[in-house]
């Protein structure tokens, strides 16, 4: 089908192919690596949760005590299943007893390792099995409730307090919100564990626990039974947390994720390796589980100038696209990210946006793209600031965007009041209601200023993904070419959770993923070796 | 017409009108009695014939309202005194000038959001390299020594870092102020440096949205920033205060 705008698409080729090799030499980075967070979601997908009783999570317990041991390089799963066969205890049973001093997994009496990985099997396939139930339960959902039109209206409840989030969150449902998320708690991307339980004090947003999930669930899903339609439900799985988080979210039914492979590098300082490897792992799961990811590209735009810096944007979408094609994540599951962040001021400035829009619709015709409103050029004049988040509205409707997170009056003010987000959704359903299908009818002047502006971003794009393909991701980082912000190899948060993987590494959960996903196994996978065929 | 600046009231198309437009929640279900609740909530404002022009209903037993009204109060607009930021604004040549001439060295400063507050928009705009709206960030500024500590920066940190370059200023951003929490971690930054006996060597300036001068005194900083505040603003006060206490010391 002939585009809207004429773009070269031998130069979305080009952008693609070296986001793929930038992409591939980093998974043969991450596949000789595990981290702390990808061995405490092995356990969490195993059952494990809970608290000891000093309040640290169980699967930090087990991890913790098994690295002491210095034996994590050959992943936390052997041991505990280890410890399941020797005791015939559940892993949570055996995790308890870790907690309480009991015992210590790698002095007990080892299996041989043909029945740690029948077991392992069994383990993966039980806990993968839950999450495919979850996944088919959404679908049968929504083929009974149906669901919003898109662009999906994604809205944002930040209370601090759970409870009063569900309130707000079905209220918002009531008015039309088609995706609620729950925004976290400042600094949680920071802490190297996942709280427990249900929480009612949170600053700037609200801690992810199991619990709270499961509590916003519930509470969509009552909604959703009333308004007959299904309530879509997202989190944050970034940050020290990342896997962890995405199997949380894959065993109590979230919907939808940010989930960045970049974003903790550049906007919150955590380790490059660290994120790298917790991301593929993450994102396994999240395709796995049929969530939709969206990815932070919006932030390229808050710490840079939204012209100049257009093709940064581009540039992470491609790579955020390569990486989860990696992770078995199909291109329907791609919140690909971006933002109308453009200086209200600037003379056309709705023609840049409009180019940038229609561009990643082309370049990602299969991508729920999911677009971030305005927010660094509201003012707190909140009636100047509901007439940019029209336009934004406007932008959308007419380049078909998938998933709208709707822009508030009172950005920059406060966490919305629950009347911002009505006047939100009014804003977003006359718009799109009012403009539904006037993309369709509309073509861009040939050699316009809208398809000049879109070829110029493509071209700075491809020139900067493949100066990052020439140089390597690591050291792009570390020169400062995503963002302005330079990384160091070793720097960061969270590097002293990255492993390097022992010859008798064994997750029986990736190795269970990569086979439902029909992904390559890793080398020295069990599911290649012929151990386990009968 | 003349105004009485000692008994000011709002103005719409009249002297003295008192029109108000007012929009609020309330938590009862949409209907009759929300919109007579609305009105008697409006009256009690002080606002008079409060005619309620829109309802809606939010769901959960919610209704928003947005109300018109006039105003009885006044206010005695002359006797108001507000503490201000009292140095003359310099734009980006005159303050690296000021400095070379008047401070003689480079001015260091050091930024961050501190706390738990991830949210850099704030100091980025001061600092960063590209600035704001126009305006060059301190990293542009040549007669200026600025680190930017970037977010979720510990007040000991801060400090640390402050002894280490031997900061004259610290510029302290704090956007996420949901119950009070940006009050303490401002408070605490003083304290701390109150308690290592180095307040008195630095020039404490705090900004975001919900600071403004006066609370920035009172929290015992030097100055505050309040939104729409640019780098030349920040700039221009740290110069001016150093030169001052050169002289005095």
């Amino acid at each position: 089908m002939e585009g809207k705008l004429r773009l070269d698409q031998r130069k979305i080729a080009r952008a693609r192919e070296a986001a793929a090799q930038i992409a591939w030499d980093v998974d043969a980075f991450i596949s000789e690596r595990t981290t702390v967070a990808v061995e405490r979601t092995v356990l969490r997908l195993m059952g494990i949760d809970g608290v000891d009783a000093d309040q640290v999570p169980l699967p930090n317990v087990v991890v913790d005590h098994v690295a002491e041991s210095g034996e994590l390089e050959s992943g936390v799963a052997r041991w505990v299943i280890n410890g399941v066969i020797q005791l015939s205890k559940t892993p949570q049973e055996v995790a308890e007893m870790v907690a309480e001093g009991a015992i210590r997994l790698t002095e007990l009496p080892q299996a041989d390792f043909r029945e740690i990985a029948i077991k392992g099997r069994e383990l993966a396939s039980r806990g993968l099995d839950r999450i495919r139930d979850n996944r088919s339960q959404r679908d049968q959902m929504i083929q009974r409730l149906g669901e919003g039109p898109r662009p999906y209206l994604y809205v944002i409840v930040a209370t601090g307090d759970i409870y009063e989030d569900a309130v707000q969150g079905k209220s918002a449902a009531r008015q039309g919100a088609d995706i609620v998320a729950v925004i976290r708690s400042t600094g949680q991307s920071l802490i190297d564990y996942v709280p427990y339980g249900a929480t009612r004090e949170g600053y700037g947003g609200t801690y992810a626990t199991q619990e709270n999930f499961r509590i916003m669930r519930r509470a969509l899903d009552e909604v959703g039974e009333e308004e007959g339609r299904y309530i879509r439900l997202c989190n944050y799985c970034s940050g020290l947390c990342m896997p962890e988080i995405a199997a949380m979210g894959g065993l109590e039914r979230l919907d939808v994720m940010l989930n960045d492979a970049l974003y903790g590098i550049l906007f919150r300082d955590i380790n490059m390796q660290r994120t790298l490897i917790d991301q593929a792992f993450s994102r396994m799961i999240n395709a796995y589980a049929g969530i939709m990811i969206n990815t932070g590209e919006d932030n390229y735009l808050t710490t840079a100038d939204a012209v100049a810096s257009a093709h940064t944007v581009l540039a992470s979408q491609f790579i955020n696209e390569q990486f989860a094609l990696l992770a078995g994540l199909p291109p329907a599951q791609m919140g690909l990210g971006h933002a109308f962040e453009i200086n209200p001021d600037l003379e056309d400035g709705l023609l840049l946006e409009l180019a940038q829009a229609q561009m990643a619709r082309q370049i990602f015709p299969d991508a729920p793209l999911k677009y971030m409103p305005p927010t660094k050029h509201m003012t707190g004049n909140i009636f100047k600031g509901h007439i940019q988040d029209a336009m934004f509205n406007l932008v959308s409707i007419l380049t078909n965007q998938g998933v709208q997170l709707l822009g508030m009056m009172t950005e920059a003010m406060h966490t919305p009041h629950i009347h911002d987000r009505k006047l939100a959704i009014e804003n977003a359903q006359y718009i799109f209601n009012n403009a539904r299908h006037l993309g369709e009818e509309i073509m861009y002047r040939p050699g316009g200023r809208v398809e000049r502006r879109a070829q110029e971003v493509l071209d700075q794009a491809v020139d900067m993904l493949e100066e990052v393909k020439r140089i390597g991701l690591f050291a792009a980082l570390e020169q400062g070419m995503l963002a302005d912000v330079k990384r160091g190899l070793e720097s960061g948060k969270g590097l002293s959770g990255v492993v390097h993987k022992g010859e008798t590494y064994y997750n029986p959960f990736e190795e269970e993923l990569r086979e439902r996903l029909q992904l390559p196994q890793r080398e020295g996978a069990v599911h290649d070796s012929g151990l386990l065929a009968n | 017409m003349t105004v009485d600046y000692s008994r000011i009231k709002p103005y719409g198309d009249t002297m003295n009108d008192g029109a108000v437009q007012v929009s609020f929640s309330l938590p009862v279900p949409c209907g009759e009695e929300a919109r007579e609740a609305a009105r008697q909530l409006a009256a009690l404002m002080g606002l008079e014939e409060p005619q309620v022009y829109h309802m809606a209903d939010l769901g959960e037993s919610f209704t928003y309202f947005i109300v018109y009204g006039k105003c009885r109060h006044t206010v005695d607009f002359s006797t108001i005194r507000v503490p201000k930021v009292d140095s003359a604004k310099m734009d980006f040549y005159q303050i690296n000038q000021f400095i070379r001439e008047r401070i003689g060295r480079k001015v260091v400063v050091i930024g961050a959001c501190t706390g738990t507050d991830a949210h850099t928009v704030g100091i980025d705009a001061i600092m960063n390299m590209k600035g704001y709206n126009g305006e060059y960030g301190l990293e542009r500024y040549p007669e200026i020594d600025a680190y930017n500590l970037g977010s979720q920066v510990l007040n000991e940190e801060m400090l640390a870092k402050a002894l280490e370059l031997n900061a004259d200023a610290l510029l302290v951003s704090q956007v996420v102020t949901q119950k009070g929490v940006h009050i303490a971690n401002l408070t605490e930054l003083v304290e701390m440096a109150e308690a290592e006996g180095i307040r008195d060597r630095l020039i404490l300036v705090c900004g975001g949205p919900r600071i403004n001068h006066e609370m920035a005194l009172e929290l015992g900083y030097d100055a505050g920033f309040g939104p729409g505040s640019l780098a030349p603003d920040v700039a221009s006060f740290v110069v001016q205060e150093l030169e001052r206490r050169q002289k005095t010391r």
